[in-house]
C-alpha cells in the first residue's frame, strides 16, 4: 500500500527524523492559512500516489499567503496521470545546499532489506543506477540483527565528507530503517536527502510504502488508506479479497489464480483482443465472491463480454457454478458470458451451467477466441 | 526417481486443526503421502481422524512430532501471522524439508527467517506456494494429484492453476512428470528456479523440464543462463504477465514489473538467448516437450 508524502512524513518524525513542519490542505482557503501559520516561502505539494508530480506541476513555491491559495485552487482537482489530487501538502520552501538519496526497500535477490544511498540526490534513483552506478552504494541488511550503527556510518560516509554531516546523516539512516522495520514497509525513501547552508540535514521528501501482509498489526498505519484516492472497483475488489487490476481492453476477465489469470489476459492479446482487467478470484469458490467479481468487471463500460477461466484443482467447478448462476440471480449483467470450467467436479458444473442456459468449454484457448470473437462483433 | 519428496517422506502437518491443514492432510493421505504427525500449539496429545478413520497424532511442538514419529519433512497452512515462526520452528526441529503454503506472511518476517533457515541448513520451499508432488510416491502441498502422472518431466513454477493447467496438459497427453515443484509467488521465497535445476539434473529419471515463471525480478534470467552452463536436458519455457502493466502488483506479491525491469517480454528473450525453447501459449508447451522428449 502506497501512502502519501505527508503520512510518511509523519511516520519519518516519529522515528525522530527532522522533517521540516508542514500540514495538509483540501482547500484553497486552508491552504492559505497554514501558510499564514507557517510564514516565509513554503511549497505547494500535491498528494498523490503517483511520481512525477513536479513536471505535471503539482509542486509550487510560493512567497505569499494569497499565493498559495492561487496555486492551491489550481493544484486542487487537477490530475496527475490517472490520479485526480483531493489534498496539497503546504510546507516551508528550504534552501538546499546539496540533495543526497537515502533509501532501503525489500530486495528479493538478497532476500533482505537493501540500503541505497547516492550524493547524487534529487533525481530518479534508477537514473542514476542506470548512468552511473558508483555513485550508489549499496548494503543488504542482515535482518537477524537489523541496521548496525558502524553500518549507518558506512553508508552516510559515503555522502558527505564533512564529520558533522556524516555523523547526522548516520542518525537519520538509523531512523530512517527504525521507521521501515516498525511500520512493515517494502520500501521507504528520502529523495533529496538535503544539507541546508547552515548545515542542518533534512528530510524535505518521503516516499513509503507499506506491506499489505503487515498491516492487519498496524492499525494506525493501515488508517492511512486513502479510500477516496482509490477507484470505486479497487476498493471494492479489497473488501471482496479479490485481486484486481483495471486494463484498457474490452474482454472482461474472472479467473482463479494470479498466474493463470495472467495466462489469460496474455492469451486473450494472442488472438487479438485486449484484456480489461486482471482479476483473480482465488481458491475460493464463495458465491459473495463471484458476485463481487461480476459487480466489478461490469462497473468497465468498456467491458462488452466476460470471460471465465476456472481451472478445478482445489476449487470446485460445481461450487463457482453455481456462484455464477446465484451472482446473475442477483445482478443484471448485460454482456454475453463465457465460461471455461475444468478440473474437480467439471460435469456437476457443466450440468448447472447447461440448465441455466449457458454453454460452458473445458479448453482455454476455445474460451478465449471465442470470448474475442463476441468482443469484436458487439 | 523424483526430487525433494518421495516414498520415503514423512510429513508432519503444522496447523493441521485449521480450516485449510485439515482439508489438505485428508487429501495428502489419500494420495498416499505418509503424514504421520499434526502440531497443533495446545492440542497435543489429541489425533486428527480423516473420513475413513485414519488417526494422525497431534503434538504441541514440531520438535517432539519429529522425535516422537520421525518426520523428516514439514508442511506449513498456519495462518500468516505466525507462519515465519512456525518455518523457523519446523528448521529447529530438524526437519530436511519445510514447505510453507501459507499466502500473506509479511515480508519482512519472512526474510528473518529464510536467512534462519539457511543457517541450520535446511531446505524450504515457498511460502505461497502449492508445493510439490512427485507422482505416484508423495505429495506435499495442495497440488491436485488426479492431474498428474508419474514420469520424465520435471516441472518448476512460480504459480498455482497455471502450473495446474500445464500439468493436466501434459497428463493427457501421456506425457508424466518425476516431480512438480511450486516455488512460489512472493518476492523472499526459500528454494529457487536453480535450486530446482540442480536438483532435476542429478535425477537420473527427469528428461526434459518445464519451467513456468512470470513477472517481476530475475529469478528467470538467472536461471536460463544457469541452464545454458550446466543443464544438457531440453527445456521449455512460459512466461504469464505479457500483458501485464508495470508498476502494478498482479496478484502474487511477486509479480510486478519494477520500474522497466522484470517484463515478461525480457524473461522470454533470455530464455531464447540460452537456448530454451520458448511457448507462447500454455497450449504449446506439450508439443515442445515431445519436440524434446524425442530429439
Amino acid at each position: 500500500m502506497d501512502i502519501h508524502e505527508y503520512q510518511a512524513k509523519e511516520l519519518f518524525r516519529k522515528a525522530g527524523i527532522p522533517v521540516p513542519p508542514g500540514e495538509v490542505a483540501t482547500s484553497p482557503e486552508e491552504a492559505e492559512a497554514i501558510a499564514r501559520k507557517l510564514g516565509g516561502t513554503v511549497v505547494v505539494k500535491a498528494q498523490v500516489h503517483t511520481g512525477g508530480r513536479g513536471k505535471a506541476g503539482g509542486v509550487k513555491l510560493a512567497d505569499t499567503p494569497e499565493e498559495v491559495r492561487d496555486e492551491a485552487s489550481r493544484i486542487l482537482g487537477m490530475s496527475i496521470k490517472e490520479f485526480t489530487v483531493e489534498k496539497v501538502l503546504v510546507t516551508p520552501a528550504e534552501d538546499i545546499e546539496h540533495e543526497a538519496y537515502v533509501g532501503v526497500l525489500v530486495d528479493r535477490s538478497s532476500q533482505a532489506p537493501l540500503f541505497m544511498v547516492s550524493p547524487e540526490g534529487g533525481v530518479d534513483i534508477e537514473e542514476v543506477a542506470a548512468t552511473n552506478p558508483e555513485a550508489i552504494r549499496k548494503l543488504p541488511v542482515d535482518p537477524r540483527y537489523g541496521l548496525l550503527p558502524h553500518q549507518a556510518l558506512w553508508l552516510a560516509d559515503f555522502l558527505y565528507s564533512d564529520p558533522s554531516l556524516v555523523k547526522q546523516a548516520s542518525k537519520i539512516i538509523f531512523q530512517l530503517y527504525d521507521a521501515f522495520h516498525s511500520n512493515g514497509c517494502s520500501l521507504a525513501e528520502i529523495n533529496p536527502l538535503i544539507v541546508t547552508p547552515t548545515g542542518e540535514v533534512k528530510a524535505i521528501d518521503a516516499k513509503v510504502s507499506v506491506d499489505e501482509n503487515e498491516l492487519f498489526r498496524l492499525p494506525d498505519v493501515a488508517g492511512y488508506r486513502d479510500v477516496e484516492a482509490e477507484p470505486w472497483a479497487e476498493g471494492r475488489a479489497r473488501e471482496a479479497e479479490l485481486s484486481f487490476v483495471k486494463l484498457d481492453g474490452n474482454v472482461g476477465c474472472c479467473v482463479n489464480g494470479a498466474g493463470l489469470a495472467m495466462a489469460t489476459m496474455d492469451l486473450v492479446k494472442y488472438y487479438g483482443g485486449e484484456p480489461a482487467n486482471f482479476l483473480d478470484i482465488g481458491g475460493s469458490s464463495n458465491p459473495d465472491k463471484v458476485v463481487a467479481a461480476l459487480e466489478i468487471i461490469t462497473s468497465d463500460p468498456n467491458v462488452n463480454v466476460i470471460l471465465f477461466n476456472i481451472f478445478g484443482g482445489i476449487t470446485r467447478c460445481d461450487d463457482v457454478a453455481n456462484g455464477i448462476v446465484e451472482a446473475i440471480r442477483r445482478i443484471e449483467i448485460q454482456p454475453p458470458i463465457v465460461i471455461r470450467l475444468t478440473g474437480t467436479n467439471e460435469e456437476e458444473a457443466l450440468e448447472i451451467l447447461e440448465g441455466a442456459g449457458f454453454s460452458a468449454h473445458t479448453s482455454m484457448d476455445a474460451v478465449v477466441e471465442r470470448a474475442v470473437e463476441l468482443a469484436g462483433s458487439s | 526417481m523424483s526430487i525433494f519428496i518421495d516414498t520415503s517422506t514423512r510429513l508432519v502437518v503444522q496447523g493441521i486443526t485449521g480450516r485449510d491443514g485439515s482439508f489438505h492432510t485428508q487429501q495428502m493421505l489419500e494420495d498416499g503421502t505418509q503424514v504421520v504427525a499434526g502440531v497443533t500449539p495446545g492440542k497435543g496429545g489429541q489425533s486428527f481422524t480423516t473420513d475413513d478413520g485414519t488417526k494422525v497424532p497431534i503434538f504441541n511442538t514440531v520438535d517432539r512430532a519429529v522425535r516422537e514419529t520421525g518426520a523428516n519433512t514439514s508442511a506449513v497452512y498456519v495462518p500468516p501471522p505466525f507462519a515465519a515462526g512456525a518455518i523457523m520452528e519446523a528448521a529447529d526441529a530438524g526437519v530436511a524439508l519445510v514447505v510453507a503454503i501459507t499466502e500473506g506472511v509479511p515480508v519482512q518476517e519472512m526474510a528473518r527467517a529464510y536467512h534462519f533457515v539457511q543457517d541450520r541448513g535446511v531446505r524450504l520451499l515457498g511460502p505461497n506456494c502449492p508445493g510439490l508432488i512427485s507422482p505416484g510416491k508423495s505429495k506435499v502441498g495442495i497440488i491436485p494429484a488426479r492431474i498428474t502422472h508419474p514420469g520424465p518431466v520435471g516441472v518448476i513454477s512460480r504459480s498455482g492453476t497455471l502450473t495446474y493447467e500445464a500439468v493436466n496438459q501434459l497428463t493427457e497427453a501421456g506425457i508424466g512428470q518425476s516431480t512438480c515443484v511450486g516455488i512460489g509467488g512472493d518476492p523472499i521465497i526459500g528454494t529457487d528456479f536453480i535450486d530446482c535445476l540442480q536438483a532435476f539434473k542429478d535425477d537420473a529419471e527427469t528428461e526434459a523440464i518445464v519451467i513456468i515463471g512470470e513477472i517481476g525480478g530475475t529469478d528467470e534470467q538467472e536461471a536460463a543462463q544457469w541452464i545454458d552452463e550446466n543443464l544438457d536436458l531440453p527445456v521449455v519455457g512460459f512466461i504469464a504477465g505479457q500483458t501485464a502493466p508495470p508498476g502494478r502488483r498482479m496478484g502474487h506479491a511477486g509479480a510486478i514489473i519494477s520500474g522497466s525491469a522484470g517484463t515478461a517480454s525480457e524473461k522470454m528473450e533470455a530464455f531464447r538467448t540460452h537456448g530454451i525453447a520458448v511457448a507462447k501459449r500454455p497450449a504449446d508447451i506439450v508439443g515442445l516437450v515431445q519436440k524434446g522428449l524425442n530429439a
